[in-house]
């Protein structure tokens, strides 16, 4: 059943009409043109979709709109601050990684979501946290050297 | 601007594993308008078009090449804004590869223009020239000299204007950055200001693509750079806008119904009383169905509930265990069938074997498993009609077939029907085809409104045509010197790219039969080069075990001086062979390969580790490449990076288990395809040839990977495995 549903997103209060069930992912991008989140399996097995629900990465495919009700949600296009690229975003400009891109969004995300909990992470402890998140052009060295760069001592 | 006549200069021959480019399309609508449409309030019993239900080949669609080369007149290459910016265009696409970013560098070269003064609108059938499809490695060779002479030529309009309206002779000008100088006097005029002359529309209208000379490589000021992806900005932050983000006004959300099993028709669909068709569009038009409705949940519920009311006939389908018996019994030796066997025989063929001793021959099968692309975005269309003029977004890497596809499927001018990529979330050969823009675009005017359709994963990875399997039987013999004496080699189904031995032989033969397919197959990042490669570089390997020479000496041995050779050297001296071939380890093995395909040269050195009980891995790759004049290198490593990995994939684990008509590996959690903790060790050597023309790099790099992590276990465990994937289970 249709219902009202708020939600926070990006900092804002949104309104939807939209049944409880439906994918968060699907929301965001139907319901609220936000369409930087993207699918990729439907199985939360890739990552393309990754959101963050009260700071923690989650894969929005699989997550119900319902759950999200009353959390903060995050999605890339509340990254950065007007002009200016969050610092992840920098670093994938600055280390080219990025080839067709699609994952990129949801690769800045799960980066975000690691570098807030743990701002000095091993590379082993990268791997582990981005692990999830397929990049098919397999541009991995390069996500890697933006995120490891990201997480350096300026 | 309109699309206008193709001069076909330089015809692209197709190889033939390009099964999907000559294969008819999915679909054959009603046109007799018998079709169901309707949107549902009660149930209702379909009948119509019910003995017509199975798939029909779509008739006399054109065939067209890859590859189109053509007269034009500048203007329809170029606009030169009031803003001092070029907007250049092309029916090039982008999908990860690089060629936004590479095609801006060939024109910023030309007009003596920094990259961010260019602007490319890629792929719209309406605004760009037909510059053939985004395939076979061809932008590097083809599109980036088409653009250069194009743009060489509109810079010598440019400066014959500029001396005109500075009343010196062009020679007298220099032309950088957007200006055009004097040199005597230091008077000048900008690009903006000669923009504006309305001189220049007509004088580039009348131009065609001419003599002007091309910078050379070591002249380079932007070509051979590392420009940075020119629109990574609106990547990092969500706002590009991929095929699957195209929002219209009032679009509906589609999904359509398939089939249970490979091969299955529907033999009746009686629309249930559902309350999940209620306010959904349904359409059947014989072989098709499918829905559009406010939202992918409520499509997917829609297709749910028409899937359970399906009767379908499924008739027997081939297993993934049977394939590759299959493969061989259903080869086809007929010269006259597509696509024809392909022999070359050289010396005395085949017979050469024979005359050598048993010990001294070898007999190895290798099979290679149907694999997906799996893009990370699967295909996506949004389709609108107005007036009856239909107008498609998708992600294809061939916008010129899309469009013909179209044309064919709805019965329309050519005139009437626009296709348009933005640049596409991964392709790797598997987005030839317009499947889903024909099946949005149906919805779309069955529903009177736009209607965005993307294939889920699990549709990607059973319906998408994926890369062929290949059964691969090499016979050859080693003379009493140790050297290869005669060489046969028979591709079944997979393909004919990279079949040819680059070995001295004396005596040999190649051959390409066609098969019966039980799936859907066609082009892949490299095609069959790197089931060729698998095959050719493991028995190499096999014989220099047979010959007890080092794997390395033992190519060379067989090798004339040449590019080849020389990749081969520098991934050996690089890798340190020698050294780590003769250290070798219990728990460790070292394994090479090396190819050519499309121009460019590769030569791969792999270690891998393999514990007891646990699963090898390959902890380094290092690769040499060379493909000519680099115009890219930041770019070029990461797709011969990206390549390594993604063929990392195909060489250990990927593969398609199918029985009974059903796919069992039908996602991402049952086909692994390579994580990030998945990376070796990576160690790139680019070659740099400027002396020698750029061709492409996007495929050739993953051809030597297989091979050589099979020639690293062989070498470790002493065990030879002949059949991609090599670790299926992992372990």
């Amino acid at each position: 059943m249709t219902q009202q549903l708020k939600l926070k997103v990006n900092g804002r209060d949104v309104a939807v009409d939209a049944h409880g069930e439906r994918p968060l992912l699907d929301v965001l991008r139907e319901d609220l043109g936000l369409t930087g989140a993207k699918y990729g399996c439907g199985e939360g097995q890739c990552g393309a979709c990754t959101v963050l629900l009260d700071g923690a990465a989650v894969r929005s495919c699989v997550t119900t709109v319902a759950d999200a009700v009353g959390m903060s949600i995050e999605t890339i296009e509340g990254l950065g601050e007007g002009d200016a690229l969050h610092p992840l975003q920098q670093a994938f400009v600055d280390h080219g990684a990025a080839q067709c891109g699609y994952c990129v969004p949801g690769q800045i995300m799960s980066a975000v979501a690691l570098l807030r909990e743990n701002a000095r992470p091993s590379r082993a402890e990268i791997i582990a946290a981005m692990n999830g998140n397929l990049c098919r052009c397999c541009n991995y060295p390069s996500i890697l050297a933006a995120i490891e760069h990201a997480a350096s001592p300026k | 601007m309109s699309r206008h006549t193709l001069t076909l200069t330089t015809p692209y021959v197709l190889e033939a594993e390009r099964y999907e480019l000559r294969a008819d399309g999915l679909y054959r609508f009603d046109p007799d308008r018998r079709a169901f449409v309707q949107v549902l309030g009660a149930s209702l019993v379909i009948a119509a078009s019910a003995a017509t239900a199975s798939a029909q080949p779509n008739g006399g669609r054109r065939r067209r090449g890859d590859e189109q080369s053509r007269t034009e007149s500048l203007d329809q290459r170029f606009h030169i804004g009031a803003d001092g910016v070029v907007t250049v265009f092309t029916s090039k696409v982008e999908v990860g590869q690089g060629s936004r970013t590479q095609l801006t560098q060939a024109a910023a070269e030309e007009l003596r223009l920094p990259a961010d003064r260019i602007r490319l609108v890629m792929a719209d059938t309406a605004l760009c020239p037909d510059d053939g499809g985004t395939a076979g490695s061809r932008t590097t060779p083809a599109n980036v000299p088409q653009i250069r002479r194009a743009a060489a030529a509109a810079r010598e309009i440019l400066l014959a204007l500029a001396a005109q309206r500075l009343q010196v002779d062009p020679s007298q000008l220099d032309c950088r950055e957007g200006l055009f100088a004097d040199r005597s006097s230091g008077k000048q005029l900008t690009l903006a200001e000669l923009a504006q002359n309305d001189a220049l529309k007509s004088l580039l209208q009348d131009a065609a693509s001419g003599e002007a000379s091309l910078a050379d490589a070591d002249q380079w000021k932007v070509l051979g750079t590392s420009v940075p992806q020119v629109n990574a900005r609106d990547l990092v932050t969500g706002a590009a806008r991929f095929p699957s983000d195209v929002s219209r006004p009032g679009m509906l959300y589609g999904k359509v119904l398939r089939a249970p099993t490979y091969n299955a028709t529907l033999q009746s669909l009686e629309i249930p009383a559902d309350p999940a068709l209620s306010g959904v569009t349904i359409v059947r038009d014989n072989s098709f169905v499918g829905v559009a409705a406010g939202n992918s949940w409520l499509a997917a519920a829609a297709i749910d509930a028409l899937a359970a009311a399906a009767k379908w006939d499924n008739p027997p389908h081939p297993s993934s265990d049977e394939l590759f018996t299959h493969l061989k019994k259903t080869a086809s030796h007929d010269g006259d069938a597509w696509p024809r066997p392909r022999v070359d025989a050289w010396g005395d063929g085949a017979q050469a074997l024979d005359s050598v001793p048993p010990e001294r021959r070898l007999a190895a099968d290798y099979t290679v498993a149907y694999i997906q692309h799996a893009p990370l975005e699967p295909r996506a269309a949004v389709a609108q009609w107005n007036d009856g003029q239909l107008t498609v977004w998708t992600g294809s890497q061939q916008p010129s077939r899309v469009h013909s596809e179209l044309s064919a499927a709805f019965q329309l001018p050519a005139d009437r029907v626009r296709v348009i990529v933005p640049d596409t979330g991964g392709s790797f050969g598997g987005k030839h085809t317009g499947e889903v823009a024909v099946e949005a675009a149906r919805l779309a005017k069955a529903a009177g409104k736009p209607v965005s359709l993307r294939w889920s994963r699990e549709e990607e990875f059973t319906w998408a045509y994926c890369r062929p399997a290949g059964l691969i039987e090499v016979r050859a013999a080693l003379d009493d010197a140790g050297r290869i004496a005669a060489w046969d080699f028979t591709n079944y189904n997979s393909g004919e790219s990279g079949i040819r031995l680059p070995y001295d032989a004396p005596h040999g033969r190649t051959q390409f039969l066609a098969a019966d397919s039980p799936l859907r197959q066609g082009s892949y990042r490299a095609l069959a080069s790197t089931a060729n490669n698998f095959a050719r570089e493991s028995a190499i390997d096999e014989l220099a075990a047979m010959a007890a020479a080092d794997p390395l000496a033992f190519r060379l041995a067989h090798l004339a001086d040449g590019r080849l050779k020389d990749v081969l050297t520098a991934v050996a001296e690089k890798f340190t062979w020698t050294e780590r071939y003769a250290r070798r380890a219990a728990d460790r093995g070292v394994g090479l390969a090396c190819g050519t395909e499309k121009g460019s040269f590769v030569a791969a050195c792999v270690e891998v580790e393999v514990q007891p009980g646990g699963a090898p891995r390959v902890t380094t790759v290092c690769q040499a490449f060379e493909c000519g004049a680099i115009q890219n290198p930041a770019n070029l490593r990461r797709q011969v990076e990206g390549a390594i990995i993604m063929g990392l994939g195909g060489a250990l684990t990927e593969q398609m288990v199918f029985k009974d008509g059903r796919l069992a590996t039908a996602s991402f959690s049952k086909y692994a395809v390579p994580r990030m903790a998945d990376v070796p060790q990576l160690d790139i050597v680019l070659l740099n040839r400027p002396d020698l023309p750029s061709v492409g790099a996007g495929e050739t790099p993953i051809i030597a990977v297989a091979p050589a992590i099979a020639n690293a276990l062989a070498n470790a465990t002493g065990r030879r495995i002949r059949s991609m994937p090599l670790i299926p289970g992992g372990s």
